[in-house]
């Protein structure tokens, strides 16, 4: 549901269908609402079965790169000879995006079983949810929803009666949006500076402690109990466009839009009736002005574009942008779009883990070109210069974090160059040339 | 040279018990880092370098190794602050809905004055944070543990009551 609104009917609550109801955050009122089912499917099937339903199923992953979950299972080593690991990734920092702390808040048990059954999928005995800091709320939630399926058997040693080991903890994180990225989440865990990792190796081979990793989001892990208990085919057909794109997938709504909140809807979805319909429209006596629908790491949309785009993986890419994390921002045509991207540059710059050179010095760099402009001290050659600096910040380091910050600059500059050429015109330096 | 306050350790009896049961959950002691560095905040309300020296010897690191995670994290206090900590968010979301009006109530009501600064009473330090994950419910705010939704500027006065 479209929480905190009521439902609309144009929603389609899987994931959500529970939001607001506090009955369902108990292991009593979980497994009343068939919770647990699943698992309990899932502890009987064959391992490569559950991995193929999830691939036939066409989930892919939730938190911004949208890997197939199947395929990225599949790479586990069949045969294990050391430790497997499963990670999951609830350190939800992508601004604009808060879907993963309200799955936490109202169903911990939906990601609890979506781990269970991911962990025994890909045989690991040990899974670390990762949890931001700052979720305070749902770090205690799921602390007190791993105790209770703990004290029922769902989780332990002997997990549901089977044999299997499935243990469960949390690595609570300490405010640092990068280690939501795969191989610093592992750093992170492993008591380090959360430093992302070059790839290759990738997790399934040297991963968590060097063992053989997969990690998932949330979103992603919270789906799973559904395909195991639906099947795959139900599960994909949930499509509005592209087939490539299946299942529902929560939208956090927010910025400068009457109805801010998370919505379900089926992949596809029209981003013009998000907006308009679901959300209400714009607030009285603004129209829209830009939309960033993947999370703020993905070019902004003008509103042409933002009233064209189709929100599913393929849909996203069309209109250049990416359906990332789904954190869709909204801007009504009071937002000062240079000032707002000189916040997005300056998230990056604060939040740069510093290992290389073309983030650390660029993400800065560029807030500090931006909030020069804003200072009255912008100048023409400015604008082609954060081009410049975007390119080569562009695919050249360890992690994309780099890129994030150059996606709303450049789309920005090339969308909305009136409104920095206006700073630039008002500026100091065209005041002297003007006399 | 003789300290001129004796350090008081903080993993001792049930504290020291309750890191040595995280310390299980890892294949290795320094994975336990970040637990037993909240544990220490926690108790004392930031980690000093006294602390970290603690750490690194309860876990088998280096007081610098400890020290370097500690840096990385925006999250531990190297220093004391206030006695409550309030953290506003003011990424994009939150900024076009107002969330800088918000920074200015706080700064205002609690007398911190300026960001990062504690309030003359010692009572509250006030700082900017990037995204809280809450841009739905702008503007969200952090008072120490408690997670408050949709601040508004007129509602600072009032929520700071609480914390006097």
């Amino acid at each position: 549901m479209g929480y905190p609104h009521q439902p609309h009917p144009r929603e389609t609550p899987v994931l959500s269908k529970y939001f607001g109801d506090a009955g369902a955050k108990t292991y009593e009122g979980w497994v009343q609402r068939g919770g647990y089912k699943a698992l309990e499917k899932a502890l009987s099937m064959d391992r490569q079965k559950i991995i193929e339903e999830v691939k036939e199923s066409g989930l892919r992953g939730r938190g911004g790169a949208g890997f197939p979950a199947g395929l990225k299972w599949s790479f586990m080593p069949k045969e294990k000879a050391r430790p497997h690991y499963l990670c999951c990734n609830a350190d939800e920092s992508e601004p604009g995006t808060f879907k993963d702390r309200e799955i936490m808040r109202w169903t911990p048990h939906a990601m609890i079983e979506g781990c269970a059954i991911t962990a025994h999928a890909i045989q690991a005995e040990i899974t670390y949810i990762y949890i931001r800091g700052e979720f305070t709320e749902p770090i205690a939630i799921v602390e007190q929803a791993l105790a209770e399926a703990y004290d029922n058997g769902v989780l332990g040693a002997n997990a549901m009666g089977t044999g299997n080991r499935i243990d469960m903890y949390i690595h609570r994180g300490a405010g640092a949006y990068i280690c939501g990225e795969e191989t610093a989440l592992m750093s992170s865990i492993e008591g380090r500076r959360g430093n992302p990792r070059i790839k290759p190796p990738f997790p399934a081979a040297r991963g968590l402690f060097g063992m053989p990793t997969t990690i998932n989001n949330v979103e992603t892990l919270a789906a799973v109990p559904h395909i195991i208990n639906e099947g795959a085919s139900w599960y994909k057909s949930f499509c509005l466009s592209n087939p490539k794109s299946t299942g529902t997938k929560l939208l956090s709504v927010c910025g400068q839009v009457r109805k801010p909140g998370n919505y379900e809807v089926v992949m596809g979805f029209p981003l013009k009736d998000l907006l308009y319909d679901l959300c209400g429209g714009m607030r009285e006596g603004r129209t829209l002005k830009a939309c960033i629908p993947g999370g703020s790491s993905v070019p902004i949309l003008n509103r042409e574009e933002s009233e064209a785009c189709l929100l599913d993986y393929e849909g996203c890419v069309e209109s250049g942008t990416m359906l990332g994390s789904g954190g869709v921002i909204v801007f009504d045509d009071s937002a000062d779009m240079v000032y707002q991207i000189m916040r997005l540059a300056h998230f990056y710059a604060h939040e740069s883990c510093a290992q290389c050179t073309q983030c650390r010095e660029g993400t800065a760099w560029m807030t500090r070109i931006l909030r020069r402009m804003l200072a009255g001290d912008g100048e023409m050659k400015d604008l082609d210069l954060l081009l410049d600096l975007s390119e080569h910040m562009t695919g050249r380091t360890i992690c994309p974090l780099c890129d994030s910050c150059a996606a709303p600059v450049v789309s920005g500059v090339n969308k909305f160059r009136d409104e920095f050429e206006a700073y630039i015109g008002r500026s100091k330096s065209a005041a002297v040339m003007a006399v | 040279m003789q300290q001129a306050t004796e350090y008081e350790p903080v993993f001792t009896g049930g504290q020291r018990e309750k890191l040595d049961r995280i310390i299980e959950r890892y294949p290795n002691k320094q994975a336990a880092l970040l637990p037993a560095l909240w544990m220490v905040q926690y108790a004392r309300g930031w980690i000093s370098q006294d602390a970290m020296t603690e750490v690194a010897d309860v876990l088998d690191l280096t007081a610098a190794y400890v020290e370097g995670v500690v840096t990385f994290y925006t999250m531990f206090h190297e220093h004391p602050v206030g006695r409550h900590f309030v953290q506003i968010c003011t990424t994009s979301p939150c900024n076009v809905c107002g969330a800088e009006d918000v920074v200015a109530a706080f700064l205002k009501h609690t007398g911190c004055g300026e960001l990062g600064a504690t309030s003359p009473d010692g009572k509250f330090t006030v700082i900017e944070t990037e995204c809280l994950g809450a841009c739905g419910f702008a503007t969200p705010v952090l008072i120490d543990d408690d997670f408050i939704e949709s601040v508004t500027p007129e509602k600072v006065a009032g929520l700071l009551e609480k914390y006097r």
